[in-house]
């Protein structure tokens, strides 16, 4: 009967496929983005950040770089820059989602919690020409992004996707570039979720001293420590690159723990009191001074 | 004879002719976009960029070769399983129209950058309602055939065929509801994680209702064809049929493990994919199975080789894909270039084995003659094949490097390797693929030749049919 009347067996093919698409698609918007998920400091976009979100999507950049954090160890110490795994509330206000599914490049998710220079100096930089950064990196040069922004629909934007917006949101977008939209979107990736940031940078370390004076016990680990968290702005040899050199550096292990610990606003140093803890930060501070002692 | 006079083909040509040329273009861009992964000096600005790309080579070679392979190819065995000519001509003529002005329209929007970026619906709105519109002529074209069919019994490439036409609709439609702020852009009415979800119920689908039901529904038809043997179980198909159809929409969440989609919908997409090696694997021996006694064909039959090395890429892939979809392998893998080796096993091997099969065995049946080479057929098929395999070898091999070295930390539990070190272990590999690349690329040059010289053999072919 089935294989005699192709009517009957097109509303039963529709009712088969319909039924996992119902139980794992269709019934869990009854509760996921409701009232469980919302996180209260989560906070829509901006005229500037939502333009840079469209200049994300257009160049594609979902292709390499995913945005979510899973719930594994190695993903949150990578990916959380001090946060912790991505969460669903995070996520209310992207329309369309951008969790990617191939790192070519690290996640982004939180990279907001990394570089927190107001300017942006290190996003600018990096997106001009990533290889002046990080040497080795096959991202492609993004200086064509320093055009500037068209705000034809901004406004329209805010309206259609019911985010707030004031007037002077819309007029700080005057004079802006490409650039400084993209950037914009960037510092704000992580950013909403609190983390316990200040509190941790006023936290005085619980061993005034460094604890690790016999520095070939513990170079492996700084090194790698150093390579994920110094390198891409303080060369692969503590040469300097975008930041200050920091081979032979004379400063004292505490000044460099204070430095690292709650970072220099004005110069572009994020702080790492967040993400890192006391005891890899004097790590960390041994290695920077591996040669000096 | 009398039997070919009533089959009306044309449009099957031009199906036929235009998706190799957008799967030539497919390859192209692969090619390019693998070599900007090992250089990226390579991405030309604004417009050739990986980001722009990349998109291109998936539509290019999903929805240009694939989709309009599929269509030609319906409207061939539609046409045949039914002893009934197509229902219109003229609609499938239009059909090739809009599809080849689709093609071309969602090459050039993203280049330009209008993308919606949700992967393999990226086309905005105007272009998303043409495709809708060519599945949409085309799905009324094959299935007036079959209403008005002389045959009564449905063949089981017929049930591959609708449950096509009908799950590919649900999910495009869906996967594509949003807003539009003005001509070239829109936002999806889905939100965060909803969107992620619905995403990924299209994705993994899309490769149901694209690349597996069609190609099997090929395989299906063209097997008996070409061996002369029946299919081993009708029973075993229908089967392997309804319980496909019925399993592969609970799996979409596999993409998404260990992310912020409510655990039980990925666990019970987990359960739904191991269970999908039954069915998978049901049609795999099946085909098997049909050459009990025949496997000399092996030998002596070029298309043989094409269908049984594809189907069994389909097995390797429908228990590797199973595989993926377990949570700790998944955290391994996922994100890592293992996948890339995964989906091109499945698209450069199985599903392009199949319709370089199914498209040899057309040429020559309307042209009514023999294939103009034999030996360069097989060496098309060595050369696709070594091609293939090179790829997705080094791509699994660099996956697994690059997840090991991701996971790794110090006995203090710091990370190992910065994110750099693991990409620049991996690079040597991308070097090695973009060779894997040029080398499918020399068979499918050859595949192009031969068949242009077989629709060559016999010009009058066109006419023959009327």
């Amino acid at each position: 009967m089935l294989e005699k009347n192709p009517v009957i067996f097109i509303i039963l093919a529709f009712v088969v496929i319909m039924i996992g698409t119902t139980v794992t698609m269709i019934a869990p918007f009854k509760w996921i983005n409701g009232a469980g998920d919302k996180i209260a400091e989560v906070k829509p976009y901006t005229p500037i950040q939502q333009e840079g979100r469209d200049i994300y999507m257009r160049e594609g950049c979902n292709n390499c770089h995913s945005q979510t954090v899973r719930t594994l160890a190695s993903d949150v110490e990578r990916y959380g820059y001090g946060g912790t795994h991505s969460k669903s509330g995070e996520f209310i206000y992207d329309r369309p989602h951008l969790w990617g599914s191939r790192r070519t490049g690290p996640d982004l998710a939180h990279i907001g919690l990394k570089y927190t220079d107001p300017k942006g100096t290190w996003h600018r930089k990096h997106f001009e020409n990533a290889q002046s950064v990080v040497p080795a990196s096959n991202m492609p040069s993004y200086s064509f992004l320093n055009t500037p922004l068209s705000t034809k629909y901004s406004e329209r934007k805010m309206k259609l996707l019911g985010f707030p917006y004031t007037q002077a949101d819309l007029d700080d977008l005057k004079g802006k570039t490409e650039m400084d939209a993209i950037i914009a979107y960037m510092r704000k990736l992580g950013t909403d979720i609190p983390v316990k940031k200040a509190e941790a940078a006023t936290v005085a370390p619980a061993v005034q001293k460094n604890p690790f004076t016999d520095l070939k016990a513990v170079e492996d680990e700084a090194k790698s420590l150093y390579k994920q968290h110094c390198a891409s702005c303080h060369g692969e040899k503590r040469e300097g690159t975008m930041g200050p050199a920091l081979k032979g550096s004379a400063k004292s292990d505490a000044e460099l723990y204070k430095i690292i610990s709650q970072g220099i606003e004005a110069n572009g140093m994020p702080a790492f009191a967040s993400s890192l803890d006391e005891q890899k930060i004097w790590k960390l501070v041994t290695y920077i001074k591996l040669d000096t002692k | 004879m009398r039997e070919r006079t009533q089959y009306l083909d044309e449009s099957v040509k031009g199906f036929i002719i235009w998706s190799i040329i957008w799967g030539t273009i497919a390859v192209l861009v692969g090619i390019l976009i693998s070599l900007q992964l090992a250089w990226p000096q390579l991405n030309v600005a604004p417009y050739l960029t990986y980001g722009r790309l990349r998109p291109i080579h998936t539509n290019a070679g999903i929805f240009g070769w694939g989709i309009g392979s599929f269509i030609g190819l319906f409207f061939y065995i539609t046409q045949r399983l039914t002893k009934t000519p197509l229902w219109s001509p003229g609609l499938a003529r239009v059909t090739l129209w809009l599809f080849n002005i689709g093609i071309a329209s969602a090459a050039v929007t993203l280049a330009m950058g209008i993308n919606r970026t949700k992967e393999y619906a990226e086309l905005e709105w105007p272009l998303a309602v043409v495709v809708a519109i060519i599945w949409v002529l085309f799905s009324v074209n094959v299935f007036m055939t079959i209403f008005n069919r002389k045959e009564e019994q449905m063949y089981v490439s017929l049930w591959y065929v609708m449950a096509a036409l009908v799950g590919v609709t649900v999910l495009y439609v869906v996967n594509n509801l949003g807003v539009p702020l003005h001509l070239f852009k829109s936002y999806p009415i889905f939100a965060g994680t909803n969107d992620a979800n619905v995403q990924w119920w299209y994705g993994h689908n899309a490769v149901a209702m694209v690349l597996t039901a069609p190609p099997l529904a090929l395989f299906y038809y063209f097997l008996p064809k070409v061996t002369g043997n029946p299919i081993y179980s009708h029973r075993m198909g229908i089967i392997a049929f309804w319980s496909l159809i019925f399993m592969y929409l609970w799996t979409g969440a596999h993409h998404l493990l260990w992310t912020p989609v409510p655990d039980w919908i990925q666990t019970v997409a987990m359960a739904f994919s191991v269970m999908l090696i039954a069915p998978s694997w049901g049609a795999v021996m099946n085909g098997y199975l049909t050459m009990n006694g025949r496997w000399e064909q092996m030998k002596t039959n070029y298309l043989v080789k094409f269908l049984i090395c594809g189907i069994t890429f389909y097995g390797l892939q429908t228990l590797q894909g199973p595989m993926q979809s377990i949570r700790t392998f998944s955290a391994f893998i996922h994100y890592t270039d293992w996948v890339p080796g995964h989906v091109h096993m499945g698209t450069l091997g199985w599903v392009s084995m199949i319709i370089f099969a199914a498209i040899y065995y057309v040429a020559t049946k309307m042209t009514d003659s023999e294939i103009y080479s034999v030996k360069l057929a097989n060496t098309h098929f060595w050369l696709i094949l070594i091609g293939q395999l090179i790829f997705s070898i080094t791509m699994w091999i660099a996956g697994v490097q690059q997840g090991s070295m991701l996971l790794a930390t110090n006995p203090d539990g710091s990370l190992h390797y910065s994110f750099m070190e693991t990409m620049i272990a991996i690079f040597p590999y991308y070097k090695i693929r973009a060779i894997s690349g040029f080398i499918y690329l020399a068979g499918l040059l050859l595949f192009i030749y031969n068949i242009y010289k077989t629709f060559q053999q016999n010009p009058a072919s066109q006419t023959s049919k009327a």
